[in-house]
């Protein structure tokens, strides 16, 4: 039983992306015979080349996937190296989850009301500082380059690195790397990165592909922040999707294509520049140089990050004042009135998205988690351990969710759904989201299983017990903190899917998500104030149980709390 | 160009399987027989697949859904849209795998160039709609908007349900006196750089712009209601782009970015970034006060030219499961009651599609007293309603828009 687990596993992800992606290519070469389209061409392509501004579409999204990734690795990199001990350490590790849990929409959101010219910052200096009475007209949110939609992707990436990074943290033994480097003189900073940073990124390697190819092909936030004359790519495709002339279809599944062929080249890109890294920083991790650049990285590695999570908390508190306000006026600091409005509308309709968000969040996280966990055990008894971090194992087929962009394939998944006569239902939507789920929860789960100390199990075995009751009496209690966060990992995942909930849904699956990018549509602020608040509450309260459960539960022991 | 024939073969057999895992087909109810129309409705769950962006758009849906289910006992579900193009591609999926009969979509809230493809592509159901009973309050034989959207026959295939009117706001706090006609709106433009935009094309409020801008700029409007041909379209719309032309460099952001919809442009508005706006609804401006997005010194105008205006229509696909209960909701729609009610700017302030004069004094008395609103012009002044033009010519001025301004 336990050893099919890897294999359904990959049937249940691979297998809808591979249709999925098969039901794009038929149209984007002509075939599509709904819309009379019943030989194979080169059209689709020809008219998609020939669409204006597509060159400036793919390159602002290329370089959006390497530049958000890049910025996100920098700075966490140099937090985990300048900060490990100190005060903000502690704030930041506490701040992970809470900032892990806002919606990509929501810190999206809250970012365009902060920078922009009659934003939050622009209130706040006018029209003293600034001596603005009317707003400046600057092209800050929506610029030409996509640097406000990068700046939305890295304070919401950060988090999600950290996190990764602070689990792998455990199984390379960082303290005593820094130490000894100490002994030799090397300042701390320097230390951190010359002995812990070469061991630690092989391990936080997929997370960050899964970045590259997230940040090169989102949806929402490049919506939200990104530029309009062209749009990011994915932004096109899906407005030629949504176009009213149907036959613009071809044209949108070779626009799904290219999409896919993007993120893959970002992808090969960044392969390339880590090799050149690797090969530029060998020289200085050898030189031997303890001190030089220690103060500047100190300085960056605090500021930077505490910049980051700072300007996505200040946002989400412009949109909850947004929720709470009346006419307000530019260049007033604060609303005229507060009026309660916003949220007595609101609420009615909130109840049966709520439930059925978390209903759907937790059926698909407990899924995944029972499948992780299958596979993970058979791992352990079979003794196959993978070379962690590899690239080699077939389980690592499980990140295609993550690499494949959703809207080069999640059409065409309907098609095949509609095809084998499948209803949307709730079942349809939670197998949906189950395909993101997984990869998430493998992420965060399977550094602690493994490194999970085997002798604890042989224990139990040589006292008698089954493997089974090893698994279920002693390893599994003792790994309830991270298979928690795991879990909070897997609803805020759940809890953030627009385009599947959409797609297999039928539209006829309502969740807090769904909701809250539809009335986005409507760009009400201080609506979209209340939903992005709702939204963000859900996984925090995954995190919050994730944190407060393992503590309650052992309470007279320290050692079973787990590190926060 | 050809592929394997395996990809061939793949294709081709998905609409046997669909065709093997559904039921028997079901009859479909004809509308002549209304009485069967109503037995056959009662207890059907009807899927209505509906732009919603506007919170008070949605809370009169459920104000609907509130009194079909009393009345006829139908559960009337919203399917909630952030484009009413996501509701084609769900009945266009379900006619690729071959979903002939057990359609998703019951109804959808449809506008003139969804219409056009979806009738243009056998996507829809029908003749129905001339045949429901309220349908005679729109008093038809003298409304040319119910019969043709876009230029498009209607024939049958959709029932009205709101009329529109393109109109432009303004902050009277900033703006002295507006402009009448478009190239008072470039003279005003050149005076106050920076202070008017309109929404990306190929948003539909975007495309009205434009459109509006060629109706009152060209030497000859006929030959827009007629099927566009390739040759005449750079003669015609010269003055159109000559007009953008000079109009960019003095939009919002120097026409380098464009809000992406009504409801982006509005809050501009509302941020003061700009000072005068359009909008797609008459009362868009008093509706919006009202709710604390506008200033309340915002007042609405129209060109001396005339504005572009249609009406939105329910549609039922071809394939939809409940089309009985869909005919009875949109009956329902047409009705003095939810017309009126719809009308009043504190419910949603959309325009009815009846026809006061064929009403009977109990019906009309629920019009005469709906308050407007500040913001909102009297019908007697909105001026004239200009039809919208052939959808070929809008496709083609979109496109050649975005030839133009998308990525220089």
């Amino acid at each position: 039983m336990l050893r099919l687990a890897p294999w359904l596993i990959i049937a249940l992800l691979v297998g809808p992306i591979l249709a999925g992606l098969a039901m794009a290519a038929l149209p984007a070469f002509g075939y599509l015979p709904a819309l009379g389209g019943d030989a194979f061409s080169l059209d689709p392509w020809r008219a998609l080349l020939a669409q204006p501004g597509l060159a400036r579409s793919v390159a602002v999204s290329f370089t959006s996937g390497l530049a958000t990734t890049a910025v996100s690795l920098s700075v966490v990199l140099l937090f985990l190296a300048a900060a490990s001990g100190s005060r903000l350490d502690r704030w930041i590790r506490r701040m992970v989850s809470p900032l892990l849990s806002i919606p990509h929409a929501a810190a999206a959101f809250g970012l365009a009301f902060l920078i922009a010219p009659s934003g939050l910052l622009a209130r706040l200096a006018s029209p003293g500082l600034s001596g603005w009475e009317r707003p400046p007209d600057l092209l800050i949110v929506n610029d030409p380059w996509g640097l406000s939609l990068m700046a939305g992707l890295v304070i919401k990436e950060i988090p999600f690195l950290l996190l990764m990074s602070l689990a792998a943290l455990h199984q390379i033994d960082a303290e005593r790397r820094v130490a000894l480097a100490r002994s030799l003189g090397y300042r701390p900073t320097i230390a951190w990165l010359k002995v812990v940073m070469p061991s630690l990124y092989p391990l936080i390697r997929l997370p960050v592909f899964a970045v590259i190819a997230y940040a090169s092909s989102v949806v929402d936030v490049a919506m939200i922040l990104g530029p309009t004359l062209p749009p990011t790519l994915a932004v096109s495709i899906l407005t030629w999707f949504n176009d009213p002339d149907l036959s613009r279809r071809f044209m949108a599944s070779a626009g799904a294509l290219l999409q896919l062929g993007v993120t893959l080249a970002a992808l090969a890109s960044w392969w390339g520049l880590e090799c050149l890294v690797r090969r530029l920083g060998h020289g200085w991790v050898a030189g031997g140089q303890r001190r030089r650049g220690e103060r500047r990285l100190r300085v960056a590695g605090k500021t930077l990050i505490l910049l980051a999570a700072v300007t996505a908390l200040v946002g989400i508190a412009g949109l909850a004042l947004n929720s709470l306000a009346g006419f307000w006026r530019f260049p007033d600091g604060l609303p005229q009135t507060f009026t309660l409005q916003h949220w007595q509308r609101a609420l009615p309709a909130l109840g049966g998205p709520v439930a059925a968000t978390l209903m759907i969040a937790s059926t698909a996280t407990l899924l995944a988690v029972g499948l992780v966990l299958a596979a993970l055990e058979n791992e352990q008894r079979s003794g196959r351990q993978p070379a962690q971090g590899q690239l080699t194992s077939a389980l690592t087929l499980l990140y295609l969710p993550l690499i494949v962009p959703q809207i080069a394939f999640l059409f065409g998944l309907v098609v095949v759904m509609e095809a084998l006569g499948t209803r949307p239902t709730r079942w349809l939507v939670i197998f949906g989201h189950l395909m993101f789920v997984l990869p998430y929860v493998f992420l965060s789960m399977s550094e602690a299983y493994r490194r999970f100390d085997p002798r604890w199990s042989r224990v139990a075995l040589t006292l008698g017990s089954t493997p089974n009751g090893a698994f279920w009496r002693v390893r599994l209690p003792m790994l309830l903190a991270p298979l928690l966060t795991a879990m909070a990992v897997g609803l805020a995942v759940s809890i953030g899917q627009y385009l599947p909930t959409l797609l297999l849904g039928a539209g006829r699956v309502s969740t807090v998500t769904t909701e809250a990018v539809a009335l986005a549509a409507g760009g009400n602020r201080r609506l979209i104030g209340v939903w992005a608040l709702a939204q963000a509450s859900l996984p925090l309260l995954g995190f919050i149980i994730a944190v407060g459960l393992p503590r309650l539960l052992w309470s007279n022991r320290r050692g079973m709390r787990g590190t926060p | 160009m050809s592929l394997p024939r395996s990809c061939h073969a793949l294709a081709a057999s998905l609409p046997l399987v669909a065709l093997l895992a559904s039921p028997t087909a079901l009859a479909t109810p004809d509308p002549g027989d209304w009485q069967a129309v109503v037995d056959e409705a009662r207890g059907q769950t009807v899927y209505w697949y509906a732009w919603a962006g506007e919170e008070r758009t949605n809370d009169y849906i459920q104000w609907t859904a509130d009194r079909v289910a009393e009345r006829y006992d139908i559960d009337l579900v919203h399917v909630k849209l952030s484009d009413t193009a996501e509701a084609v591609s769900r009945v266009l999926a379900e006619k690729q795998a071959g979903n002939d009969e057990r359609g998703n979509v019951d109804m959808i809230w449809i506008n003139g160039e969804n219409f056009a493809t979806m009738k243009a592509n056998d996507l829809l159901f029908g003749p129905w709609s001339e045949q429901l009973p309220h349908y005679p309050l729109t008093d038809p034989d003298n409304t040319p908007a119910v019969r043709y959207d876009w230029t498009i026959p209607v024939d049958g295939l959709e029932s009205p349900w709101s009329s529109s009117q393109v109109v432009f706001y303004y902050d009277t706090a900033l703006v002295d006196s507006h402009p009448r006609s478009m190239p008072e709106l470039l003279d005003w433009a050149h005076d106050n750089p920076g202070e008017f935009t309109y929404a990306r094309v190929p948003n539909f409020l975007g495309n009205a712009f434009i459109t509006q801008a060629l109706l009152e700029l060209a030497d000859d409007t006929e030959i827009l209601y007629e099927p566009m041909q390739e040759e005449d379209f750079e003669g015609v719309t010269a003055p159109l782009w000559a007009f953008l032309d000079e109009l960019h460099p003095l939009l919002w952001r120097s026409g380098r970015a464009f809000p992406s919809n009504s409801s982006e442009l509005r809050r501009l508005m509302g941020d003061g970034e700009i000072s005068i706006g359009l909008s797609f609804s008459t009362t868009e401006a008093s509706g919006a006060i009202a709710n604390f997005e506008l200033p309340d010194s915002v007042r609405s105008y129209v060109h001396d030219h005339g504005m572009i205006g249609n009406m939105s229509f329910m549609a039922i696909p071809y394939n939809a499961q409940h089309k009985a209960g869909a005919m009875v909701v949109a009956n329902f729609l047409l009705s003095p009651e939810a017309q009126a009610h719809k009308q009043d700017p504190v419910v949603w302030g959309s325009n009815t599609v009846l026809s006061l004069e064929a009403l009977e004094p109990a019906d009309r008395a629920l019009f005469d007293d709906i308050d407007l609103g500040v913001a909102t012009l009297a019908p007697d002044e909105l001026g004239e309603v200009l039809g919208q033009p052939h959808p070929s010519w809008v496709d083609a001025l979109a496109e050649a828009w975005q030839a133009r301004y998308v990525g220089r």
